[in-house]
């Protein structure tokens, strides 16, 4: 009974201090004139946001619109860092293990080095240290396949998708189908059998083969056109800007460190008796790997793996120190100074973060349910 | 053996291996640690390699190449970093702005600080509940009294608009360790509670602050507080941050501290309650004590977290350290190639060292601990 | 455990229902109650608003929220400044965390319909300019088509420029960060062709550059920015001071009284000069505050054209000529009404 005393005085204490919170906010921004609603979202933007994935003008698109560009950045900037923090993360990861005594120091002095100095540090650093040594675009470096490097970025080959790609992209998606039909038939042959088939093989073949006939028969899929120089800039390509290079370059080099000692303790937490018990049975060192040591490793791995990736989606939101235009720059940046709409878009922002956090805690813990140890 | 395994395992006895070679004295340490086999020996090439390109460029820009001499012109073209720079810069480096015959003040508070944890730290030392208490309760009033002042204790006022460099950092993390440690205890057993209210305040506090950015937080606190509080009750500048900070690294530390409550097995406290502890001694008494006892490591791992990010409130206009190093960066006066890097490498010198002896120190914590508490 | 619990939680129920009693004070108690004006600057333009080593700040919008705290406390230090970002400015204003901004920003009608702030007067005509290296050999902002341009984030200058290229049928590709350093030092870098900022600006971020002399600002102005102090909406008293206390200072420079001379004038047989002083009437008391308001803004500050000179004009590293700012009656167009 105290107990629920307790409980609704809490309840009733945190209810007041909120509703007394948004009365007090409500009442000032009424009395100071601030924009209330979400008027401001169809409204046009008029300024300009370097790297866009979608189209954006500053004539006629909207804030809504802004809002967009900005998280597609977040999106992009984190998938591409969370990707390579991964590689890199279980590479250092294992080379700790290494028996090699180089290897393993250096790996050690790497994680040591990233993950005991600030982040924002790093990008700061990053930035200036990419940015300063890199040539003017007249006196851009050239690298192999036509890119081009400069203080104004990494300009790629631009792919365009030519006339003829819907069948070669066809035959791609057949072969892939009809191949990994084939190696699961194959699979499941050789669990109830004991026997390779070799039905894999040819849906190996096949998943080369198609795409590659029609290759042939079709033409190239895609069209590369090739940066130019065009009186300030290199146009026609595909530009990595600075920032993004910077910022990706911080972020995965940050979280990487982290992740590498998330693999070593994953792979020394599986014990050693496990794996003399698989090569006593018999097993090859790389099938002890495969279906001993990973699948068990695995299990410690992931769930500090997917806080790192959210640390590191959030992170990103440290874009606003060197000019990337993710979502907290655009829209709790530029957006939120020109309609003055600060409440709205701070807690949209919030908000956003907050779903992404959510929703990746959410399919963890399924995922967790299903790969925890059932115990008889 | 049933069919299914029967694929996977080999059918023929594996050939009988040669007596293993032995080897004494560095040679064999050579032969175990680079030279296993040639993948082994490509590696350990590549890896001295990495370490020869390296160290020679970096002794070049920080020793060899480097201005230890003279002033801004001294700079003006230097290909190595720029130490006269940092020289001339670390008062305000160190302070900020605050006055300086008033520094003193600055010093005492840091150096008890680190005293006091140094004996709440040490498991040698005596009395430590005695720290503790001093640490948490009476070092934040003494600490806020000297660095602010107080006119009636002769202590000239320093408006914290003054404040600024390693200092606040210092600050920014004390006040961390400070009111995270206990909020984020009384968060962990928030959420763990049998009061259904209770555990859910404490979780949807916990999930929301650990789900969005922190910097969205400091901006909410340093720009938009007063709308939400009424004005007699706005904190100081500096304050918010600090509030923000300790709020921020609470929600982590609840979870590394719900990681060692979970940990303690339920006889504990069945236990002690049979033995007529209240729900609160037995909570204080044997509860706490020891789940702390077994996250320290994670706990000092958090803290690390925490201080490294006590640079973003550089974002939000607080001149933290590295706030004061960007501003004495766009100093004029300096225009070097190298200054810039220079106070990089010297705010990164700094953190590196401050988090790494922390880290050190909670590994060799997490050692003694896995051999049992001495005796 | 839940007893203790039930008090805390009590006495913090207690704690906000007080604060629901405490209502909105106006801004000048509020600052008169705790001692001191908070005033929203640059973080760091020389020139305008700028700390050294020892948190001393110097700058023409420095000095008009001096001018403002001496109206009301008669003490030019009892002031506090904080640093602003362009995109921070607003929110802070709006939100309360400063009762004034006075950095350089631009009057604008939305800022003022939509936003909730008044602006209270203008202390720097400005109009919006490129600065290229140059190396470029460009004389003419018309030859930027295709170029990168570095701007402040949240800035009025982010829309000019989008507005001056779209008009012209030119693109450029945005660099834009929120601080005014690291704008400098991206450009510097060769991140950007070209920096766009207020022409009082450029000037002032040119002393930043290794080398100034190897830069040049284009001769177009693509806009027109009048710069000046704001507050929030709705409290006209205030708007009144902060108002007032600019054109104080301009009406001191038409009428000839500079710090120097305010205490022979104190005597004058002009009624201007006596209305402003307080010599006669109650214009002081009319907005609540002491009728020396003036006299020690002037005593303590200095009129605008001292101000300007000291900070910004011959007598600063910016050297920059009056021009639009110089009196009505000089040539210029700085015009305060009367104080009658």
């Amino acid at each position: 009974m105290r107990g629920f005393a307790a409980q609704s005085l809490l309840v009733l204490a945190l209810g007041l201090v909120v509703a007394s919170a948004t009365l007090e906010a409500h009442e000032k921004m009424l009395a100071r004139h601030m924009p209330l609603g979400f008027g401001f979202w169809h409204q046009t933007a008029g300024f300009d946001i370097e790297q866009a994935l979608i189209p954006f003008a500053a004539s006629s698109s909207t804030y809504g619109t802004a809002f967009l560009v900005g998280l597609l950045n977040t999106l992009l900037v984190a998938a591409l860092g969370i990707a390579l923090a991964t590689i890199l993360g279980f590479v250092i990861g294992i080379a700790r293990l290494s028996r090699n005594f180089v290897v393993a120091r250096l790996s050690a002095a790497y994680v040591e080095m990233f993950r005991n100095i600030p982040l924002l540090l790093q990008l700061l650093f990053w930035y200036n240290a990419i940015l300063r040594p890199l040539p003017a675009p007249r006196q851009s470096l050239h690298l192999p396949l036509g890119a081009v490097l400069n203080n104004r970025g990494l300009m790629l080959p631009g792919p365009h998708v030519a006339p003829g790609a819907w069948p070669v992209a066809l035959a791609l998606v057949l072969g892939l189908v009809l191949g990994l039909g084939l190696l699961g038939a194959a699979r499941r042959a050789k669990r109830l059998t004991g026997v390779s088939s070799g039905l894999g093989w040819w849906g190996l073949a096949l998943a080369i083969a198609l795409p590659t006939g029609a290759f042939m028969v079709f033409g190239p899929p895609l069209h590369f056109t090739m940066p130019q120089l065009q009186g300030f800039n290199y146009v026609h390509g595909v530009s990595l800007y600075p920032e993004l290079i910077a910022l990706l370059l911080g972020l995965s080099l940050y979280t990487a460190a982290f992740i590498a000692e998330i693999v070593r303790a994953g792979i020394q937490s599986v014990a050693k008796g496990q794996r003399e018990a698989a090569a006593a049975l018999g097993l090859s060192p790389a099938l002890i790997l495969r279906l001993i040591v990973v699948p068990q490793a695995l299990r410690v791995i992931i769930p500090p793996l997917t806080n790192q990736y959210l640390n590191l989606t959030k992170n990103s939101t440290l874009a606003v120190a060197i000019g990337y235009p993710d979502l907290a720059q655009v829209f709790m940046g530029t957006v939120l100074n020109q309609t003055g709409a600060a409440v709205q878009i701070v807690f949209i922002t919030m908000g956003v973060y907050l779903a992404i956090s959510l929703f990746t805690a959410l399919a963890m813990n399924l995922w967790n349910q299903r790969a925890a140890l059932h115990e008889r | 053996m049933n069919a299914e395994a029967s694929s996977y395992v080999v059918r023929d006895m594996a050939p009988a291996r040669l007596p293993p070679v032995t080897a004494f004295g560095p040679w064999r340490w050579l032969k175990q640690n680079l030279l296993q086999d040639a993948t082994s020996i490509t590696l350990t090439i590549g890896g001295l390699g990495f370490i020869a390109l390296l160290v020679p460029s970096l002794w070049r820009f920080l020793v060899s190449d480097a201005v230890w001499h003279g002033g801004p012109s001294a700079c003006a073209s230097a290909k190595g970093a720029c130490w006269v720079f940092i020289a001339q810069k670390l008062p305000f480096l160190t302070y900020g702005a605050y006055p300086e015959a008033q520094r003193w003040r600055v010093d005492v508070v840091v150096g008890s600080g680190f005293a006091l944890i140094i004996w709440l730290a040490s498991p040698r030392l005596p009395r430590r509940n005695l720290a503790a208490a001093l640490f948490f309760v009476v070092f934040p009033v003494v600490a806020l009294i000297l660095l602010h002042g107080a006119p009636a204790l002769g202590l000239e006022t320093i408006d914290t608009s003054l404040w600024g460099g390693i200092f606040v950092t210092l600050l920014l993390g004390l006040a961390g360790i400070v009111f995270a440690l206990p909020l984020g205890t009384a968060l962990a057993l928030g959420r763990r509670s049998n009061l259904p209210l209770i555990r859910l305040t404490a979780t949807i506090f916990i999930e929301t602050v650990r789900g969005v950015p922190f910097i969205t937080v400091l901006f909410l606190a340093n720009f938009m507080l007063p709308l939400f509080v009424p004005a007699a009750w706005e904190p100081d500048r500096l304050l918010r941050p600090m509030i923000g900070t300790a709020l921020f690294g609470a929600a982590y530390m609840a979870e590394v501290v719900r990681g060692g409550l979970q940990a303690l097995p339920r006889g504990q406290i069945e236990a002690a309650r049979a033995l007529g502890l209240s729900s609160w001694s037995a909570l204080r008494r044997v509860v706490l004590p020891q789940a702390l006892t077994i996250v320290i490591p994670g706990i000092v791992n958090s803290f690390i977290g925490l201080f490294k990010d006590t640079t973003l409130v550089s974002i939000v206009g607080i001149f933290d350290f590295l706030g004061a190093a960007e501003a004495a960066r766009a100093d004029p006066k300096w225009q070097g190639p190298s200054i810039a890097t220079t106070g990089y490498v010297f705010a990164a010198l700094f953190y590196f060292c401050c988090c790494y002896a922390m880290s050190r120190w909670s590994h060799g914590l997490e050692r003694r601990l896995q051999h049992g508490p001495e005796a | 455990m839940t007893r203790r619990l039930s008090l805390s939680i009590l006495a913090l129920t207690a704690m906000t229902t007080l604060a629901g009693v405490a209502h909105a004070t106006s801004t000048l108690d509020t600052v008169k109650q705790r001692g001191v004006l908070q005033c929203g600057v640059e973080t760091s333009l020389p020139g305008f608003g700028i700390p050294d080593d020892k948190g001393n700040w110097t700058g023409l919008d420095v000095d008009t929220c001096r001018a403002v705290a001496t109206a009301v406390f008669g003490d030019p230090t009892k002031v506090k400044f904080v640093p602003l970002t362009p995109k921070d400015r607003f929110t802070a204003l709006q939100s309360g965390e400063i009762d004034m901004l006075s950095r350089d920003t631009t009057w604008t009608q939305s800022r003022q319909s939509a936003q909730g702030l008044l602006f209270t007067g203008v202390n720097y005509y400005d109009g919006q300019g490129f600065m290229v290296r140059k190396s470029l050999g460009i004389t003419s902002a018309l030859k930027l088509n295709g170029a990168s341009i570095c701007v402040q984030q949240g800035s009025t200058s982010e829309q000019n420029l989008a507005d001056y290229f779209q008009t012209h049928h030119m693109t450029f590709k945005p660099v834009n960060f929120d601080n005014a350093d690291a704008i400098i030092k991206a450009y510097d870098s060769g991140r950007c062709d070209a920096l766009t900022t207020d022409a009082s600006g450029l000037a002032s971020e040119r002393l930043k550059l290794g080398n100034p002399a190897d830069h040049i600002i284009l001769p177009e102005i693509i806009s027109k920015e009048p710069l000046g102090p704001s507050v929030r909406k709705g409290d006209d008293q205030w708007f009144d001071i902060v108002q007032w206390s600019l054109f104080a200072m301009i009406d001191a420079e038409e009428l000839g009284v500079t710090q120097a001379n305010v205490d022979t004038m104190m005597k004058s047989t002009n009624p201007a000069i006596k209305r402003l002083l307080g010599v006669q009437g109650d214009y002081g008391k009319t907005m609540g505050l002491t009728n020396d308001w003036a006299y020690n803004i002037i005593k303590k500050v200095g009129n605008y054209g001292e101000v300007f000179e000291r900070n910004v004009g011959e007598g600063s590293p910016l050297k920059l000529k009056r021009g639009l700012n110089q009196l009505w009656n000089k040539g210029g167009i700085m015009y305060a009404p009367p104080l009658d």
